[in-house]
């Protein structure tokens, strides 16, 4: 017998290129739906995090279930899921797709189709998923709905004959949007009476009640007391809650065929409830689990070091912490003759990397170095064997290296064509190969480049902003790997390598960063009381040199007037700046100064 | 000379003056145009601080080593009335036999007439704020006096009959050359004072020097200049029979300041007056920076202490070091133990021993005291005993 509610059951996610008022549209669903009084109201009530908040991104996917009464009198329940906009995390964004049956499109009414847009439309429709399309912010000045209908019909194909012209800000369009997401997509199938087979699409930790799974049942019913098993990792449990989110986790007993909500089963090992795992009952387990997700694959290696070296335990329990609720985040131990004990950690992209850095600083009160990220590289040494590379220090010298492989992407970047000049010579600069151009409109265009990834993670974001006045959009895919004329750049200092400072960069790029860098490194190291060589080297040769000047005065002329405390003060301010830096042999060298290689094209 | 007041007893005594006729654009002190009424307002308020210390001091007797009355301008005021707080406060507290008794003086506030009734009403230091013997130089930093008016007024003091004389001099100028510090070095060498001072400018933040050299209305003295005029000062007034014997300041044998010994040697001091610091037993306290807020706690009967920081012996030990440092023959190890019970070879064993690799300061006759190569950057190595 099938469930009676289970017709009533709408799941569905929202995508849309960041920015384009996704999780304002949430806030609205949820306010006209009573999820939340206004009392309880906030801006971005999914956003929880408070950095979330003040990027006005999210980072974290996020699930609410709504009760709505629809036109046709009858009551829904309607689950959202939240995902992330940003491409760092398009790994989240599948992930709530496939617990999904329909898809809220939102574009801006202004900006149209972005690089995003297009990126979660493909994702959308290879899960088979129902769109609703909704033109956003149609009650700003310069917005053209009808323009931008047009570019999704003649870009991707879809029908906007229905799309809900809408503003999440006001609230325009919200009861439409509620409406079409009970009439259009589907409820959910799958068998009552089978077997239970749930999804876990994300996780959190609790230190209370362990590892809380969130999950999309597929069929069957999952209850309070039931004795499950991961068919992944076969570890069995005894779930002791079972909830739904509305949005903050309210228990109800039981979750049938279709719901979305959580199960707590005191799991203490994040590993043993992997995300995109199935979960079934252990008594009658599943034949066959549920496709699951292809694991995130990071990008970007970066080392993280405590400015201090006793916070490294410190910092190691904050990065078990921190891999509960993100397990995207790969780290293990590294050993930085420079930098002491730390952890090389790896990414889904810069955002994320800069989101983590953040986070362990903040949320864990850590004083963290970072070092310059770098990409994965795939070195083939004379003996043939194939080693990668996660830390540029590591390269092998050249002697032994028969050749090496750098990631490539392929990148769509979405422009008026009045910028296409200048974002193509900056696919150039950053070597990258063209391969092709459309017309989205007669006014944009769709660039099409195979990009190394490592010229990407170099502010390449930024530089496609600046020089699109802000209008030019990214999205890129891991295409694979490429062999380059690649050299391993290092710095020293006093005549000692600094080896978090290496960097693996093109040959041909290599005097000119490596001057750069030196210059730039002058300039960020306090003179101290010595004169400090600065030097990049390829191999055993020099390529570039600086110096640092030693201080030759530092005295307070006056001491008396009788004021001891103030001249103590002063001392202790040059102390504490002293403190904030790194001691790399008898160099003290500021923090800022191991993320030099970033942001060195400024010409 | 220095040997003789190894002892913390006894007590200096500082006196702030809060007026000037015009505040110098280098300047941070507290320092208010001069008025009559407000000179009234904080006399009235000057004899009512002696007298609540007419009872006693916290902790301490009361007899004097010395006594500074500084500045602002000291002698903004009528000589009359300096001299007067003067008969009080050997009234009130005691002053040792050679008691050791200075006002600063700037050029142009003083004449021979006032500098004999100071000298007569017991000032026997005076020092003079000279700066420079360049007009233009005086003009940048601000000065009211010329060159000429200063040599005026160091004769004066002679034939007032003071036989102690400290003149102040900086260097670090903007636009100052060597040979403008090489001609002011040997001009002061002339004059024949006791005591020469010579300071490297500094630029206090807030400060109308500070705000043209920030925003690059005026280039500031190189590092490397300031350097050699200092290392120029100490070579030429050494030659002149003048002893190097702290940081800034240079005296012919036995003339040595006792009261800003006082301060290296990390004794215990008295300040009245507005804005005024204290280090007493109890610890340090700093009295209220405006002459309103000074004048107003007074009034009212109370002490105008408006700070006070009680003080750890690690800070007290850390304090000893950085002052005694700043005397050329340095820190006496065995006043040291005295003092704390404890060796500072024991204390700062560690930093001693970087210190001593750096080649930055060394052991020499039972001290501890800077090296030649530790002298310019002597808060490179007190920043090691923080």
């Amino acid at each position: 017998m099938e469930w009676e509610k289970k017709d009533s059951i709408r799941n569905f996610c929202i995508i849309a290129h960041i920015d384009h008022g996704k999780s304002t549209l949430a806030d609205r669903l949820l306010e006209y739906t009573g999820a939340l009084s206004g009392r309880e109201m906030t801006n971005q009530v999914l956003d929880q995090m408070d950095l979330e908040r003040e990027r006005g991104i999210t980072i974290k996917m996020q699930a609410v279930r709504l009760n709505y009464r629809a036109r046709d009198g009858r009551e829904y329940q309607l689950n959202l899921i939240d995902t992330p906009g940003h491409v760092d995390f398009s790994y989240e964004v599948s992930r709530s797709l496939a617990a999904c049956e329909g898809a809220l499109l939102v574009v801006d009414a202004s900006q149209g189709i972005e690089a995003q847009t297009l990126a979660n439309i493909y994702l959308a429709l290879e899960h088979n998923l129902e769109i609703i399309l909704i033109i956003n912010k149609i009650d700003l000045p310069s917005a053209e709905p009808e323009r931008v209908k047009q570019e999704i019909e003649d870009v991707i194909g879809l029908d906007t004959a229905g799309a809900v012209l809408a503003s999440a800000k006001s609230g325009t369009g919200v009861e439409d949007i509620l409406e079409q997401i009970v009439v259009k997509v589907p409820p959910p199938g799958g068998q009552v009476e089978a077997p239970l087979k749930a999804l876990i699409f994300d996780s959190h930790y609790d230190s209370y009640k362990g590892v809380i799974a969130y999950i999309r049942v597929v069929e069957g019913t999952v209850v309070n007391g039931m004795k499950i098993k991961m068919m992944a990792t076969g570890e069995e449990f005894e779930v002791n809650e079972v909830g739904i989110f509305r949005p903050s986790l309210t228990s109800i007993g039981a979750l049938r065929t279709g719901e979305v909500g959580f199960i707590a089963a005191s799991i203490k090992n994040v590993k043993d409830c992997q995300v995109g795992d199935t979960v079934t009952d252990a008594q009658c387990p599943a034949a066959a689990s549920l496709p699951g997700y292809r694991k995130a694959t990071p990008m970007v290696y970066c080392g993280l070091y405590p400015a201090d070296n006793i916070q490294y335990e410190d910092l190691r329990e904050a990065m078990v912490k921190l891999n509960l609720n993100d397990a995207s985040l790969i780290y293990e131990p590294e050993t930085s003759e420079a930098l002491g004990f730390g952890f090389r950690c790896g990414f889904l992209g810069l955002l994320h990397m800069e989101i983590v850095q953040e986070r362990l600083e903040r949320e864990y009160g850590l004083n963290l170095i970072t070092t310059a990220p770098n990409v994965v590289y795939r070195v083939t040494i004379t003996t043939g064997e194939i080693i990668e590379i996660e830390n540029p220090s590591k390269l092998p010298p050249s002697g032994m290296i028969e050749l090496i492989e750098e990631p490539y992407v392929k990148a769509i970047i979405m422009c008026p064509k009045d910028y296409v000049g200048p974002v193509m010579e900056l696919c150039q600069e950053r070597r990258g190969n063209f391969t092709n151009m459309e017309y989205m409109s007669a006014s944009r265009v769709i660039l099409t480049y195979n990009l190394p990834l490592s010229e990407i993670i170099f502010d390449f974001f930024d530089q496609l902003k600046s020089r699109s006045r802000g209008y030019a959009s990214l999205d890129y895919e891991l295409l694979g790997y490429k062999q380059s004329n690649l050299v391993k750049l290092d710095i020293m200092i006093a005549g000692e390598v600094l080896d978090a400072l290496s960097v693996i960069i093109h040959q041909d790029n290599a005097y000119y960063r490596g001057r750069l860098l030196v210059d730039k490194l002058r300039k960020l190291i306090p003179r101290q009381l010595f004169e400090i060589p600065i030097q990049a080297s390829i191999g055993n040769r020099v390529i570039a040199r600086e110096t640092v000047k030693a201080i030759r005065k530092n005295v307070l002329a006056k001491c008396y007037g009788g004021d001891i405390t103030r001249k103590r003060k002063l001392l202790e301010k040059q102390k504490e700046g002293k403190k904030r830096m790194k001691q790399v042999g008898s160099v003290e060298i500021p923090q800022e100064a191991f993320m030099a290689v970033l942001g060195i094209e400024g010409k | 000379m220095v040997e003789q007041y190894t002892y913390l007893k006894p007590l200096g005594l500082y006196i702030h003056v809060p007026f000037c006729l015009k505040k110098c654009c280098y300047c941070d002190f507290t320092s208010y145009p001069y008025s009559e009424a407000a000179a009234g307002v904080y006399l009235d308020a000057l004899f009512k601080e002696i007298e609540l210390y007419s009872q006693g001091l916290p902790g301490w007797d009361k007899a004097l080593a010395s006594i500074f009355i500084g500045g602002g301008t000291p002698t903004c005021l009528p000589s009359r009335s300096l001299t007067a707080v003067l008969d009080r406060l050997s009234e009130v507290f005691s002053l040792l036999p050679g008691c050791e008794v200075t006002i600063e003086a700037n050029p142009g506030t003083v004449d021979r007439q006032a500098l004999i009734e100071l000298r007569k009403g017991g000032v026997n230091r005076l020092s003079l704020g000279i700066q420079a013997f360049q007009d233009q130089l005086l003009s940048m930093l601000g000065r009211i006096h010329t060159a000429a008016e200063a040599v005026e007024t160091t004769r004066a003091a002679r034939m007032a009959g003071f036989e102690d004389l400290n003149l102040d001099f900086i260097f670090g100028i903007p636009g100052q050359t060597l040979a403008d510090w090489q001609e002011t070095l040997s001009l002061a060498a002339s004059l024949e004072p006791e005591h020469i001072a010579v300071y490297g400018l500094q630029l206090e933040a807030g400060t109308p020097l500070e705000n043209l050299v920030s925003r690059g209305k005026i280039q500031p003295c190189s590092e490397d200049l300031e350097l050699f005029l200092y290392q120029t000062a100490i070579q030429y007034l050494s030659g002149q029979g003048y002893v190097h014997y702290e940081i800034s300041n240079f005296a012919r044998p036995g003339r040595e300041s006792i009261h800003n010994l006082g301060y290296w040697l990390n004794r215990y001091y008295l300040g009245l007056g507005p804005a005024a610091h204290s280090y007493l037993p109890c610890g340090r306290y700093a009295n209220e920076s405006t002459l309103e807020g000074y004048a107003g706690r007074l009034a009212q009967g109370e002490l105008p202490v408006s700070t006070t920081e009680a003080g750890t012996v690690r800070t007290e030990m850390a304090e000893t070091m950085f002052l005694g440092l700043r005397l050329i023959s340095g820190v006496d190890l065995t006043a040291f133990y005295q003092r704390f019970g404890r060796r500072v070879e024991d204390v700062y064993r560690l930093e001693i021993t970087r210190l001593l690799k750096a080649g930055f300061v060394e052991f020499a006759n039972g001290r501890l005291r800077l090296t030649a190569a530790g002298l310019p950057l002597a808060n490179e190595v007190f920043i090691e005993f923080l």
